[in-house]
């Protein structure tokens, strides 16, 4: 699998993804510079976390209208893998790859700590490695996390099974106890319709080693090696 | 320009004011200094000149009251690369790898404008790292707040938590840990102490010397504006009813251009354009550039009309005091300016030459071709003000006897005071706000063990960081206070398995004018010195913040340690979380029973008073090594220091940490199970194991006390006879109180 890390001015996580890709798929990603209108061809798309810009207007709302960002949209609709974690899940939802909105958290305040999800669905390039209903444990470290999309949307989200992950309990039970920032149906993440684009909040790129968070996002990208190799 | 312009007397500005009494009263120098500064220069100065003198001869720039006895404290081993003196302090960890680190503080500027006060506080120390070419890869900090019923504390809490995760988590460097105490001294001072740690190839770091007479000197980063002028003045002065007023002074931060400048300089740094280097602090381009100078002995000729600036109609005497944030300094080398401008143009920042190294030994500004400043430079360092302040040292208080301190009448309700006690709650509710997993290297958060174990990349080796203060022992006994901050610092990086390095120190004190304040100083330092001294843990780098007081009441005196220290294989180390049944639980060190000064003897019975519990650093070494060795060697399974309420809170941590219970049998023979379970003794850790037994018999032979005590296993805390309490009740109030605090009406 042949990944591409976009780099905004203010991404930071794009490190940790890179080195979550290398050890599952022993290759380094390439990582690709927001100015740059055009890259080589990819399996796979990531648009990392971090504070591109800032965060500045809006999170998302200027890499959005970045040259890179107008190349990912073009190989989106041709069918590349798109997958934004993080403050990339803001871009590609600013970016309009992706329906609805993150908001600023529900308590106000940013919080980084582990959570756990709930698996929607295996059927999907990201998370054939999982069953549908298994709970897994990533963290979180966001201030704008809390997803919000008006009613039909959302309707159309549920009934075409575009919701990827939803925030739970450790028993796997979704609730209010388990959502840390207020997210609407306690989603984690949601795919476009043809699946192809996923955004999540959640970091599976830091809980790949035993030692460093456990192992439970490991599965993300393992499926996707699998799918696009 | 030539030699014979340099020499010429400055120009005088339109409108520049006369220097009268009061302007130089009001730049913070006393009558005999500015004689100093007369002799000096021959004249008398222009208003920019006065400036840098204030500022350079500023507390918080010069280390006027506190360098006799900083000098005291041992900075050398074998490890250390660069000791204090530079932007921050370099050890080898092997492997041809140096940390890099340092403390400092933002006191002042948190207390007037917490979110901005704090969040430069984080700037200001990443910068000092990677100013000397380390990546920064994790952050920590120490957080002294007043009394939780003052009506400014909650206010002070939010905004300092979220100007330190504000800035830290925009540059993605982790927050990994630090330390919050409440004390009401702390009510109209606030002690906010910043610590970052960053990773160099040990062969290439970055200095402040300048060198090579012609070479470029080039401003990079943020354009200059009016804020945070006089900050270095202002910090170095006691707070009065007026400081709401001096919130000018404050700088303002941007969290996203520093991450840039944090690229662009690393980008730069990979290349060999670099003379030197050094980022523009306190006193902003006075202090940066003066410094490069004095340490290259050589002279400056600064432009600063070519300073990028963010509003019209700024004069050099705003200039060379401005604070603004995320600039540095560079010295390259000849012809080197395309290359450096276009790394800095990528990345979307100011770039500029604004002057170049002369062979003068004098500083020299000039403003569209006049010359408005003209300072000799190696006498404004030598002939700086130093003081031997007059010094009391405080007397060693009568030691408390146990006997007569009430054992609890309820022992469930104590414990339960003591875990849901300010001091004592748990702290998740701002090192949440914190992206503590960043970067993918947190081996042990906060909370899961004494120190925090971030992997150095590219490895298995971990660097274990902590920061330690026991205020209140210091203001009963400060040589006994310095002693133990260092020896529990010590304690901490040594109960993960890792081996402990250096230190760096951030020396919070009151007015050094006061002989009882500077004798708080003068006997931390000689506590501090003793017990670096025995434990072989030099000082590598500090910073000294006094006049912390507030309508002339002082803080308690404050000697903040961060350490560093280094685990050769990370899967070795380990954490205090008591995660599996059927451990033996083995206390190592003597139990004597210290309620002087405990958190026992003021929450429960509101008294702060006594000796402070005796440091013997002998023990600590003894302790410490052998159970490094056994924590190394892979038999223990967890590992916590004894602190804050002794034994039996720290006992309770480490059971709420892991979510399993314990069952504790005192042995035989005590008399006062209130003093053996709550008592401060130092040099103690409670470990668990999977063999007791063969424990015992190690620290037998290498002559550690040590005594089993019980077993790890179900959902309760258990003291035979005493105390049987459900973790699930004890987490609540834990866990409960600081959400609760903050959420509830002032």
């Amino acid at each position: 699998m042949k990944a591409a890390v976009l780099v905004f001015p203010g991404s930071n996580r794009e490190g940790d993804v890179a080195q979550a890709i290398e050890l599952v798929t022993g290759r380094r990603p390439s990582m690709v510079w927001h100015g740059d209108g055009d890259f080589e061809k990819v399996d796979l798309i990531v648009v990392p976390g971090g504070f591109s810009y800032g965060d500045y207007l809006r999170c998302g709302a200027m890499a959005a209208q970045s040259p890179v960002m107008a190349e990912v949209k073009k190989r989106a609709a041709q069918g590349v893998p798109v997958l934004g974690i993080c403050n990339g899940f803001q871009i590609v939802t600013e970016a309009g790859l992706l329906p609805g909105t993150l908001m600023r958290n529900s308590h106000l305040k940013f919080v980084c700590s582990d959570v756990h999800l709930k698996v929607e669905t295996s059927q999907s390039l990201f998370t054939n490695r999982y069953q549908a209903g298994q709970v897994i444990k990533v963290p979180v470290a966001h201030a704008e996390g809390n997803y919000f999309a008006d009613a039909d949307t959302l309707k159309r989200l549920e009934d075409r099974g575009q919701i990827a992950f939803r925030y739970c309990t450790p028993s796997g039970v979704v609730e209010g106890a388990g959502n840390p920032n207020g997210s609407t149906n306690n989603i984690a993440g949601i795919f476009n319709e043809t699946k192809t684009v996923l955004g999540l909040m959640p970091h599976p790129e830091n809980a790949v080693e035993p030692m460093f968070g456990g192992t439970d996002g490991k599965g993300l990208f393992e499926g996707m090696v699998e799918a696009l190799s | 320009m030539t030699i014979a312009q340099e020499k010429n007397p400055p120009v005088k500005l339109p409108n520049e004011p006369a220097i009268t009494p009061q302007i130089v009263a009001e730049h913070g120098l006393a009558p005999d200094e500015y004689e100093r500064l007369l002799k000096i220069m021959g004249r008398t100065p222009t208003m920019v000149e006065l400036g840098i003198f204030s500022a350079m001869w500023s507390e918080h720039c010069s280390y006027k009251s506190s360098k006799v006895w900083l000098k005291k404290l041992p900075t050398k081993a074998p490890w250390v690369i660069q000791g204090p003196g530079e932007n921050a302090g370099v050890i080898d960890i092997g492997d041809g790898q140096a940390a890099i680190f340092k403390m400092e503080s933002h006191n002042h500027p948190s207390y007037i404008e917490p979110y901005q006060g704090a969040a430069t506080g984080v700037g200001g120390i990443l910068r000092d790292v990677f100013t000397m070419g380390a990546r920064p890869v994790a952050n920590l900090n120490a957080l002294r707040f007043g009394d939780p019923n003052h009506p400014r504390t909650r206010h002070l809490v939010s905004g300092v938590v979220a100007g330190i995760g504000g800035y830290g988590n925009c540059m993605g460097i982790p927050t990994v840990g630090g330390e919050t105490n409440f004390h009401s001294a702390y009510n109209g001072n606030i002690l906010v102490n910043a610590m970052t740690v960053g990773i160099a190839p040990s062969d290439r770091i970055f200095y402040a010397a300048a060198a090579g007479i012609g070479n470029p000197l080039v401003y990079v980063g943020s354009k200059t504006g009016r804020d945070g002028i006089h900050g270095a003045t202002m910090s170095s002065t006691e707070f009065n009813e007026d400081s709401e007023s001096k919130r000018p002074t404050v700088q303002v931060g941007d969290p996203f251009v520093e991450k840039l400048l944090l690229e662009a300089c690393l980008e730069l740094m990979a290349t060999d354009a670099i003379v030197a280097i050094q980022d523009m602090g306190a006193a902003g381009l006075t202090s940066s550039s003066f410094e490069m100078a004095a340490k290259g002995g050589l002279g400056v000729v600064v432009e600063l009309d070519k300073v990028p600036m963010r509003e019209t109609g700024m004069n050099p005497y705003e200039l060379m005091l401005s604070e603004s944030q995320e600039r540095m300094l560079i010295v390259l080398k000849p012809g080197r300016e395309e290359l450096a401008r276009k790394i800095f143009e990528k990345w979307e920042l100011d770039f500029a030459v604004i002057g170049h190294l002369t062979d003068t030994e004098r500083m020299v500004l000039s403003w569209h071709g006049d010359i408005v400043g003209n300072i000799p430079i190696p006498p404004l360092v030598t002939e700086a003000p130093m003081y031997e302040r007059p010094w009391t040292l405080t007397p060693l208080p009568a030691e408390l006897d146990a006997a007569k301190v009430p054992a609890p009448k309820d022992w469930n309700a104590s414990l339960i005071t003591l875990m849901g006690s300010p001091d004592l709650a748990s702290k998740a509710w701002i090192w949440k706000q914190y992206d503590h997993l960043i970067m993918g290297n947190t081996a042990i958060r906060p909370q899961d063990g004494d120190a925090a174990l971030v992997r150095v990349p590219g490895g298995h080796k971990g660097l274990a960081m902590t920061s330690d203060c026991t205020p209140r022992y210091v203001q009963a006994h400060p040589e006994t206070g310095g002693r133990q901050a260092v020896a529990e610092a010590w304690r901490n990086i040594t109960a993960t398995g890792a081996k402990p390095l250096a230190v760096t120190d951030n020396m919070n004190f009151g007015n050094p004018q006061k002989p009882e304040i500077m004798g708080q100083f003068a006997g931390a330092i000689m506590g501090m010195t003793e017990a670096c001294n025995a434990l072989d843990f030099p000082v590598v780098s500090g910073n000294v913040s006094l006049y912390n007081e507030t309508e002339g009441r002082p803080i308690l005196p404050t000697p903040t340690i961060g350490a560093v220290g280094v685990i050769e294989d990370i899967a070795t180390s380990v954490g205090s979380r008591l995660m599996q049944s059927g451990l033996a639980l083995v206390l190592l060190g003597e139990t004597k029973g210290w309620l002087g000064q405990s958190i026992y003897l003021r929450e429960l019975h509101g008294r702060e008073e006594g000796a402070p519990p005796p440091v013997d650093l002998a023990a600590e070494r003894r302790n410490g090594d052998f159970v490094r060795g056994e924590i190394v060697g892979r038999r223990v399974a967890a590992c916590h220091d004894l602190s804050d309420g002794g034994l039996l809170v720290g006992l309770a941590e480490m059971c709420l940490a892991g979510g399993t219970g314990a069952t504790l049998k005192l042995p035989k023979g005590i008399n006062a199970p209130h003093a053996y379970l709550y008592g401060e003794d130092q040099a103690r850790y409670l470990v668990a194991t999977d063999d007791g037994e063969a424990l015992l018999a190690a620290a037998a032979k290498a002559g550690v006390p040590a005594v089993q005590l019980g077993y790890s296993g179900g959902v309760n805390l258990v003291v035979e006879g005493l105390l049987d309490l459900p973790l699930s009740e004890l987490r609540a109030v834990h866990e409960g109180w600081l959400p609760d605090y903050m959420s509830s009406a002032a």
